[in-house]
């Protein structure tokens, strides 16, 4: 065994020497990177949730309602533990005419109770930290808010019907997300500022929490129990489950980004099955003398296996060298999901890469040098004899590990094995075309000249290698296609189908009372009368009298959608926009207690015609039969509802009203009329939600590019992997053309000639694939006409052209300058 | 005692199934070799001379007959019990040197004593020993692509000779190199069997070299005649 080990380093030092080894290190160190890229950014995103969890929280553990004050005081009294209060709601913030939407915490004394807020004494003046809440009568805002109201810090501001200073720039929260949350700028004040604001009305979506901290058993003691007498519409948040959008924000991202990643590996593993076959050609004779010598077969693959070992673990060092230094491109992404600093990553991420790289190495390096065992010691005398293994399946164990990993990085296995039949579908049906372009293009030889005819006939003499070297460059340039020109296409197609006037703002929280008066403000105004919802805030406890929980669905969304209130209306008439797809809309005046559910959320929630769902509004139950199911066109901005109800059945609610309608470019200025005259309204700009949606689809998207350039890496190193395995052959064919009168200048026409091709071909398929996802994700998936766009092709013919061809012309210059005679009389 | 002989040829064939059905390339062989015998098998180019030499040293199968080797059947073993006697009894020289590009000279020598399992001191200094005989002690760190084609087949047989085989087996020895280092390699050849009291059978087409071995087999068509 120890001469086995020591042979390996021979092995290792010799053909390191002779570079026959490094494009099996390039590839693995692509893919390692790639993966550890990823993992070291969501890793270090984990620990700080793990690490400052109860700085992310302010708290050691928070209990939420969206329906009233939580009341635990006294019992945290009783454990001696330390509490503090928080509301959060949005509302306008005014200033002259200048008005904007703000995301509002109201805070008692003592918030944070983990944590220090900071503020600076103006813009762009020095934070420092601070124990104290802003002081009654005055607001701590962000530079954002600041900006956008064009204040500085001791101006004052209108908040609902109060006024309010400007005391200082707030510039950390400790329980704020990132910037990736929040729709609006934030503006804090006191707790006991709220009523005099009159913003707590009817209708206000209002979020509350009751921050509790103190010594571990007291907040033991405190917890103990609780999960059972929570009142409805409450949660408790600890610090292990802290922040759970932004866990599954992470957690989506770190699956995504996982799998794309896993799509370089898969290339490098490519590259790594060609390379080691090559490498195995030509270690054919050093095993024949081995087995003449009188070494056994054991000794043989022990020493290619230490030598695979020697190398996974310097690809897998240097590989996750790269990957921690390519992963802030990740962390710029990741980071703004909490506002806490990142601390160092752990050894988590180094040692999967490591192990993904090893997979690689042993799955597709392995099958050629283990067979190495078998050559014939007659070799010595025959150099025909043991020619290596051909064909696939020695290569699916290397798979089938693959495959493994994207389901273990999938998370799912269900998903994770939809995710590999998908890609394993996907990619047979892309070799198949590229095997009949391969073959098509054969039969154009006769009709060309003698460059074009010599690259085809390279191409067309090694199909498997030409249809490898296409789809991993196809691969990697249909997803930059995908992710620049379809992705616009799609933004485009949504955009279009919005006519001009669509609705672009809504007014919420109107007071049945103010009706009149905002009716009478548009038309003083010259604004088309908007239409009126009432809207009643409700929450779901029982179908067919079965009583329904977070805890009963699995789907991530119909938890969420049981877990909190939701809006329902009534209306006598179906809207103009929504269509029956089931049952029946009620007559006119029905006095009975009937229900409409849009089909989508009844989907989720697994509710039919003819069930019978039950309503808690504000204490009071109500239940309803579900007669017909809706669709509804969303994406219309006009206002809509999961639920109507008849209005027999609602209208004796509590209820606010919800309208949008079309402010023109050139009116702005109304709004900050119509805030002044009815400062308790909140005004949502579908403009600014749509920048800001459209801010994160980039940077998410900018993400998703930064792992497909190691893909788009890995195809150059298959192309080199390649190159590398045809070498000897392509030697000898230059030499030979050398010897017949060819100039270097044909030689290299040549070789563009093949290589402008491959990469055509890859582009083509690259085009192909890509257009045919578009067209899925429009017709499909988001509902949008699909528009053809020829920019798709003809980049990928141009990216994939140009990118190989100058490629392969530098990586065969070399071998064009070599001496025939030498190749000749060698071979 | 050295009545025994060291290999047994005994109705040795071998055919292949080629394109045009079957071939024969030897058919119905019986020799033996007796211990300290030098044995030159002659013949014309495709007679089975490699065929046969490949045969002895159990590189390939028979289609039938026997080959003993000091009384082993070799073809009663598995691949790796053939290369386990192989380590331990039959050195080889070929035509193209056959050195691992790999390791130096030294290293080389080493490498069959090592895979017997002999210590790694001990065989560094037997395989030093032998290197110095064939004249290379000032190259022994020297890669084989440092040497030249006379230096790289002395290598070759001071590894063929530094683990004491009985039995060595060379196959057109001289037949990369010019006439005086072929005439210089001989030499060694001849010097180191005598001294080392080992069997030598070699493949030659050259008669003059035949001629200095005490026995000569003359292969033609795959038969045995003389
Ligand atoms: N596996 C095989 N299949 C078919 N024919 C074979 C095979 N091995 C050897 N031969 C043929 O057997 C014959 C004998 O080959 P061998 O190499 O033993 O001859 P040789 O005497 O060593 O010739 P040379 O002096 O040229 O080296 C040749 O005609 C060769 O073509
Ligand atoms: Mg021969």
């Amino acid at each position: 065994m120890s001469r086995a080990l020591q042979f390996s380093l021979h092995l290792l030092a010799r053909d390191w020497r002779a570079g026959e080894l490094r494009v099996l290190v390039i590839a693995l160190v692509i893919a390692v990177a790639s993966v550890t890229a990823v993992g070291f950014a969501t890793d270090r995103v984990q620990q700080a949730l793990r690490e400052q969890g109860n700085e992310l929280l302010g708290a050691d553990l928070v209990i939420l309602s969206d329906q009233a004050p939580p009341q635990y005081t006294a019992r945290a009294q009783q454990f001696n533990l330390q509490y503090a209060a928080t509301m959060s709601f949005a509302s306008m913030a005014l200033t002259g005419d200048v008005s904007q939407l703000a995301e509002v915490k109201a805070v008692s004394e003592n918030y944070p109770l983990r944590g220090r807020l900071r503020i600076a004494p103006q813009l762009f003046g020095a934070e420092h930290s601070v124990r104290t809440i802003p002081a009654p009568g005055t607001v701590w805002v962000d530079a954002r808010l600041l900006q956008q109201l064009k204040l500085n810090t001791g101006d004052t501001l209108m908040l609902g019907a109060a006024r309010f200073t400007v005391a200082a720039l707030l510039t950390h929260e400790p329980d704020r997300g990132g910037d990736m949350f929040s729709i609006a700028p934030r503006l804090l004040m006191n707790l006991n500022d709220v009523p005099a604001t009159g913003l707590v009305q009817t209708g206000s979506r209002i979020r509350y929490r009751l921050l509790i901290a103190g010594e571990p058993g007291g907040v033991r003691q405190f917890r103990a129990g609780m999960e059972n007498s929570l009142q409805p519409g409450e949660r408790l948040e600890t610090v292990q489950d802290a922040r759970p959008e932004v866990r599954s924000a992470l957690e989506r991202a770190e699956r995504f980004l996982g799998l794309a990643a896993l799509v370089s590996v898969l290339l490098a593993g490519a590259a790594v099955a060609t390379a080691a076959r090559r490498y195995s050609v030509r270690h054919l004779d050093t095993c024949a003398i081995l087995r003449c010598l009188g070494a056994p077969q054991a000794f043989i693959s022990q020493s290619f296996f230490y030598q695979m070992l020697w190398l996974g673990a310097l690809a897998g060092l240097l590989g996750c060298g790269a990957g921690y230094a390519a992963h802030g491109l990740f962390t710029d992404l990741l980071g703004r999901l909490i506002a806490a600093p990142l601390p160092p990553p752990s050894l988590r991420p180094a040692l999967s890469g490591f192990a993904t790289g090893l997979v690689t190495l042993l799955g597709f390096a392995l099958p050629p040098l283990l067979a190495l065992k078998n050559v014939p010691a007659l070799r010595v005398l025959r150099r025909e004899l043991g020619a290596p293994v051909r064909g696939i399946s020695a290569y699916l164990a290397g798979i089938a590990l693959l495959g493994a990993l994207m389901i273990w990085q999938a998370g799912d296995f269900k998903l994770g094995a939809y995710i590999v039949a998908g890609a394993l579908g996907a990619l047979t049906v892309l070799a198949c075309t590229a095997w009949l372009l391969v073959r098509g293009l054969a039969r154009l030889r006769t009709r060309v000249g003698v460059a074009w005819r010599f690259g085809l006939s390279n191409i067309a003499r090694r199909p498997a290698g030409s249809v490898t070297q296409i789809l991993a460059f196809g691969v990697g340039i249909m997803a930059l296609l995908l992710l620049t020109l379809v992705r616009a296409d799609l933004l485009a197609s949504w955009q279009q189908r919005l006519p001009d006037d669509a609705p672009n703002r809504f007014i919420i929280n109107i007071q049945p009372e103010q009706l009149p008066a905002l009716g009478d403000f548009f038309a003083r105004q010259e604004m088309p009368a908007p239409e009126f919802y009432p809207m009643v805030r409700g929450r779901l406890v029982s179908i067919n009298d079965k009583s329904v929980s977070a805890a009963d669905y699995k789907d991530e969304r119909a938890a969420h959608l049981v877990e909190r209130e939701f809006n329902l209306s009534w209306m006598e008439r179906l809207p103009e926009d929504n269509q029956i797809i089931a049952g029946e809309w009620w007559p006119e005046d029905a006095d009975v207690n009937l229900l409409s559910v849009e089909d989508g959320i009844a989907a989720t929630l697994g509710i039919k015609p003819g069930d019978t769902l039950s309503y808690n509004i504000a204490g009071e139950t109500f239940t309803g039969h579900v007669t017909s199911l809706r669709k509804v066109d969303w994406d219309s901005f006009h206002v809509n509802f999961f639920v109507i109800a008849t209005p027999h059945l609602l209208k004796d609610y509590p209820a606010s009203y919800i309208t949008s309608f079309y402010l023109p470019e050139q009116r702005q200025t109304l709004l900050g009329a119509l805030v002044k005259s009815f400062p308790n309204l909140t005004i949502i700009d579908v403009a600014a939600i749509m920048t800001q949606v459209r801010a994160i689809i980039e940077r998410v998207t900018l993400a998703v590019q930064y792992v497909f350039g190691f893909t788009l890496l890995a195809g150059f190193v298959v192309l080199y992997a390649a190159l590398q395995a045809t070498r000897d052959e392509r030697l000898q064919d230059t030499a030979l053309l050398r010897t017949l009168g060819a100039s270097r200048r044909q030689l290299v026409a040549g070789f563009a000639a093949e290589f402008l091709l491959l990469g055509a071909l890859a582009g083509l398929v690259a085009a192909f694939a890509a257009s045919v996802l578009g067209y899925l994700l429009a017709e499909r998936l988001l509902h949008l006409p699909y528009i053809f766009n020829a920019w798709v092709w003809l980049s990928g013919l141009l990216a994939g052209g140009t990118g190989v061809t100058l490629a392969g012309v530098m990586g065969m210059l070399p071998a064009t300058r070599h001496p025939p005679l030498a190749v000749l009389r060698a071979g | 005692m050295s009545l025994q002989p060291i290999v047994q040829v005994q109705g040795l064939g071998k055919q292949v199934s080629g394109p045009e059905g079957e071939l024969t390339l030897l058919r119905d062989i019986n020799f033996s070799v007796t211990p300290g015998e030098a044995c030159a098998i002659l013949g014309a180019s495709g007679s089975g001379k490699t065929t046969l030499l490949g045969l002895l040293a159990g590189l390939d199968v028979p289609s039938g007959g026997r080959v003993l080797l000091d009384g082993h059947d070799l073809f009663a073993l598995d691949e790796d019990g053939r290369a386990a006697l192989r380590g331990c009894m039959i050195g080889f020289v070929f035509q193209t040197f056959q050195l691992l590009p790999s390791l130096t000279a030294l290293e080389n020598v080493m490498l069959p004593l090592e895979l017997a399992g002999q210590p790694a001191q001990q065989a560094r200094a037997q395989a030093g020993d032998v290197l110095a005989r064939a004249g290379l002690a000032p190259r022994l760190r020297h890669y084989p692509r440092q040497l030249s084609g006379g230096e790289q087949q002395r290598v070759a047989i001071a590894r063929a000779f530094a683990p004491r085989p009985k039995l060595l087996l060379a196959d057109e020895p001289t037949g990369n190199l010019d006439q005086a280092t072929g005439a210089r390699i001989i030499d060694l050849l001849f010097e180191l069997n005598r001294e080392r009291g080992s069997t030598l059978i070699m493949v030659t087409h050259d008669e003059a070299l035949a001629q200095r071995c005490g026995r000569r087999l003359k292969l033609d068509a795959g038969r045995l005649v003389a």
